[in-house]
């Protein structure tokens, strides 16, 4: 994957597969500690020890689809490359979390990327679960609950365009807020070509 | 933060959704985007940005969402586009480039892009 924000698009719909109605996400850099650390923890129907243990093991998988798991063990490898590690705590009907932790400068971390293409992503999939996101990066934050936002726009839905677009434009002014790098951010990379 | 500012507005949103909201779910045109892991990693993400970009352009209303993998890994980004009374039509491969094609042979004339389907679903019987 060549940004975190694929990593983040990738657990949050295991969330939504494990039958999460919430999601709670929270990216930290931690610009004084070096840390980048991501954290999914969601409401679903959460797994058992024996599941958990196999969770990186790439030939591992609920599914019946395909034969291969690889969503979360691209995200270990990823993590570990950089100095830190991938953590999974779950217990059945309890939910599960996953986080990660990143050196923050380490040289082969992938950048944030589209964070808001990731939760737009995320925010028109089926059946919908909402979201809980905070962003914190140094002294800036920025926080989003579509709880709220639906509750505002009852009974139209937030995949409604109107709501969609809506949606995307307070996405990217949080990227404002936090000061990001324009580059990468609301632009479409060309590419998408490479795992 | 400017989060609660931009809340207001989605009152006016609603208000003017709440009139028109029958209309579109009558016509219903739904658009599928594979969003698995496989999905993810050869790009869906931009493709379904792409698709959005595209609607708002050409001001169609039309019903877009995300699925996890279907099997075909091999063959993402899968865009799955069903209307009412029609087939279920699956493209494969859908890059970013390939949206405005799609939209406006599929879409607007009405007409399959044969040389991109992977997959047909019958329609219904009635």
């Amino acid at each position: 994957m060549k940004e975190l924000s694929l990593h983040v698009l990738d657990i949050l719909q295991n969330a939504r597969e494990a039958g999460a109605t919430l999601v709670h996400l929270t990216v930290e850099e931690n610009l004084d500690e070096d840390r980048f650390s991501l954290e999914v923890r969601d409401n679903g129907r959460g797994m058992g020890e024996e599941t958990v243990k196999r969770l990186k093991d790439p030939f591992f998988t609920t599914r019946r689809t395909r034969h291969v798991g690889l969503g979360l063990p691209l995200l270990a490898a990823a993590a570990e490359r950089c100095n830190g590690s991938l953590a999974v705590e779950s217990a059945p009907g309890q939910g599960t979390c996953v986080s990660a932790v990143f050196q923050w400068s380490h040289l082969d971390r992938a950048p944030l990327g589209d964070m808001a293409g990731t939760l737009m992503s995320f925010l028109l999939g089926e059946p919908f679960c909402d979201l809980v996101y905070v962003h914190r990066r140094g002294r800036n934050d920025y926080s989003l609950d579509t709880r709220e936002v639906r509750r505002e726009l009852h009974p139209v839905e937030i995949t409604h365009p109107a709501a969609r677009e809506w949606l995307a434009g307070t996405l990217s002014q949080a990227e404002e807020a936090l000061g990001l790098p324009a580059a990468g951010i609301s632009g479409t990379p060309s590419g998408g070509k490479e795992v | 933060m400017p989060k609660l500012k931009s809340l207001e507005d989605l009152k006016k949103i609603r208000e003017e959704a709440q009139r028109d909201i029958r209309v579109r779910l009558d016509t219903g045109t739904k658009v599928t985007v594979g969003m698995g892991t496989c999905g993810i990693a050869a790009g869906a993400r931009e493709t379904m940005h792409a698709i959005l970009e595209e609607l708002k352009e050409r001001r169609i209303e039309a019903h877009v969402t995300t699925v996890g993998c279907i099997g075909m890994c091999a063959s993402e980004p899968l865009v799955d586009i069903e209307q009412a009374g029609s087939d279920r039509i699956t493209y494969g491969s859908v890059k970013p480039d390939m949206v405005p094609r799609l939209i406006e042979e599929h879409l607007i004339n009405g007409r399959v892009v044969q040389e991109w389907v992977v997959g047909r679903l019958e329609k219904p019987k009635a």
